[in-house]
């Protein structure tokens, strides 16, 4: 459904920052992307929704397909229109409208206005607290309940794809766990597909069929999740999980000099 | 009991053409962050189109207003297509500089097309003295009000219902969330600017109604600055609320105290606000949740 080859990015006409980044994403499925702080996932998914334009970069080489179609040089609302919405890091909700606006305003591309006041229920019916507090301003929702909203206002585009940047970032661990629970829900019953960047690498390769982990720029490793969650560095890097009995002092050379090769 | 009806009345009028042309100015603000200095020149334009096609023309008011709002949307998209667009992204003080041009250039159009010479204004709107809780008023004023606050309505309702009105208000929170969403930050600019000119033009056509059309209307966007400031910046109810307040405090200051007191005042209550509230009544707070 999509894919990427190559592509490179460059931010102000000299920082380099995607640097031969390829992935697919396949109709139907979840895929993830891990990563590291600043390692471009968050580049990735702006170069394909077509907002690096305000953040004055730009895609230099490579190309960005969806549904066979080169989308890498169309402006964000026609990306929007094509079937992939974004939703973007830290939430982003509009403050000042509140709850229901919010959702309005996600709708804003459709066409078929009549069905929105549907929609509106079926978001509801995946949030209901969003419902409770449907008048509410967004800037008073709590830090969940921006979250849910960033994602019923996705749903309320009726996207192919959903992109989602960090979705658990800075969320109660139970409700990270009730998030994702929501996303898998959306995927299977909405049959949208969806491409999920996170930092919470266990959670993530749970709800995923399939995930990428990128340094520095581009694609280090990437298989299913069980074969990676079997990956000695995945573990001790993604996963925070060490192996019984050793202690630290000497495999935190080795493991660097392990993830020096990826780096490469 | 006479003088003071008759004087909120008159208050009431002012305050509706003010807060029409302050709409205008909050709008353009808060979608695009520019200072427009030239809104009064709209008010201007909306006068004189209005004059051109029922005073000289001689069509019928209602086709006046219809080509009179039409021309101020056009110009209003024109300006910011040919004018504010390619300045996107300069400094603000270049911003105002061109705001500042514009209010000139709109001026010098209007000058060299109907000259300087104040004009008798088509009234349209029946000025037949009634009586009003036992004081004598003439009906244009409350027709002036009638229209404002008819206006005034169908925008808020524009602004809270409509996908474009909450687009517009999205963009004004965040333009790059807007972005993702596929609002276009392009045409709610444009919108912005046409609307802004339309609520202006019509606030020109009910000043002109009274006041007669010369280049004095212009003057009228000058208050426009207290009008905003003491109701918000970037607050459409403010707006409106700041365009009562300093009608109303106009016509007081007019009828009881004169000395020319009434032209003064709103810059009076200007630098009171800038003291006490700087950002206005309603000027919009930043949410912060602890
Ligand atoms: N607008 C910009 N201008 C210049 N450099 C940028 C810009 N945005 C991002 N970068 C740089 O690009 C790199 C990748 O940033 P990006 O936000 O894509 O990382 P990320 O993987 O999403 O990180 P995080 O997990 O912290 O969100 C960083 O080094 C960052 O400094
Ligand atoms: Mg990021």
């Amino acid at each position: 459904m999509l894919s990427l080859n190559n592509v490179e990015v460059i931010y102000e006409d000299v920082i380099l920052v995607l640097k031969g980044m390829s992935l697919e994403v396949p109709d139907g499925q979840i895929v993830a992307l891990l990563g590291a702080n600043g390692a471009g996932k968050s580049t990735t998914l702006k170069a394909i929704s077509g907002l690096l334009k305000p953040e004055n970069g730009e895609v230099t080489d490579g190309d960005i397909q969806f549904q066979g179609e080169p989308i890498h040089t169309l402006p964000a609302e026609d990306v929007v229109r094509r079937g992939i919405f974004q939703v973007m890091e830290g939430r982003r909700v509009f403050e000042h409208l509140n709850v229901e606006e919010n959702l309005i305003a996600g709708a804003y591309t459709r066409t078929d206005r009549q069905n929105v006041k549907r929609d509106l229920e079926m978001v509801y019916t995946y949030f209901p607290r969003l419902k409770e507090r449907m008048k509410q301003s967004a800037g008073y929702l709590s830090g969940g309940e921006q979250q849910m909203l960033a994602i019923g206002r996705a749903l309320m585009a009726k996207p192919k794809l959903v992109m989602l940047d960090e979705p658990s970032l800075g969320l109660a661990p139970l409700l990270v766990v009730e998030i994702f629970d929501i996303i898998k829900r959306i995927n299977q019953e909405q049959g949208t597909t969806i491409l999920l960047v996170e930092q919470n690498a266990l959670l993530a390769l749970d709800i995923a069929n399939y995930a990428y982990i990128m340094e520095n720029g581009r694609i280090v490793l990437d298989g299913e999740p069980d074969t990676l969650r079997e990956n000695a560095d995945v573990r001790e890097f993604y996963l925070g999980l060490t192996e019984v009995g050793k202690r630290k002092s000497y495999r935190d050379v080795k493991h660097y000099k392990r993830r020096k090769r990826w780096l490469s | 009991m006479d003088q003071f009806l008759q004087l909120t009345l008159s208050g009431l009028t002012n305050g509706a053409v003010l807060a029409l042309a302050a709409l205008g100015f909050v709008l353009i603000y808060k979608a695009s962050d520019v200072i427009n200095f030239a809104q009064g020149e709209f008010l201007l334009v909306g006068a004189y189109v209005m004059f051109a096609v029922v005073g000289e023309l001689g069509w019928h008011w209602t086709v006046g207003i219809v080509v009179t709002v039409l021309v101020a949307v056009a110009l209003g998209m024109l300006l910011e297509r040919f004018v504010l667009r390619p300045m996107i992204g300069e400094p603000i003080i270049s911003l105002i500089m061109v705001t500042i041009g514009l209010s000139s250039l709109l001026k010098a159009v209007v000058s060299g097309i109907w000259g300087t010479d104040e004009r008798a204004f088509p009234s349209f709107i029946p000025s037949d003295p009634i009586n009003v809780f036992g004081a004598t008023v003439t009906t244009d004023k409350l027709w002036a009000i009638a229209i404002a606050a008819v206006f005034l309505v169908a925008f808020n309702l524009f602004f809270r219902r409509s996908s474009s009105g909450i687009a517009m208000r999205a963009v004004a929170d965040d333009q790059q969330a807007a972005l993702s969403m596929g609002i276009s930050v392009k045409k709610v600019f444009a919108m912005a600017w046409s609307i802004s000119a339309a609520t202006a033009a019509i606030g020109g056509i009910i000043i002109a109604n009274i006041l007669g059309v010369s280049g004095n209307i212009s003057g009228v966007g000058l208050q426009v600055f207290p009008v905003v400031i003491l109701g918000g910046l970037d607050s459409i109810p403010g707006a409106v609320l700041g365009g009562v307040i300093i009608g109303l405090l106009q016509a007081y200051t007019g009828g009881y105290v004169g000395h020319g007191l009434n032209s003064i005042i709103p810059f009076i209550v200007l630098v009171l606000i800038l003291m006490v509230k700087p950002y206005g009544l309603f000027g919009q707070e930043i949410i912060e949740r602890v």
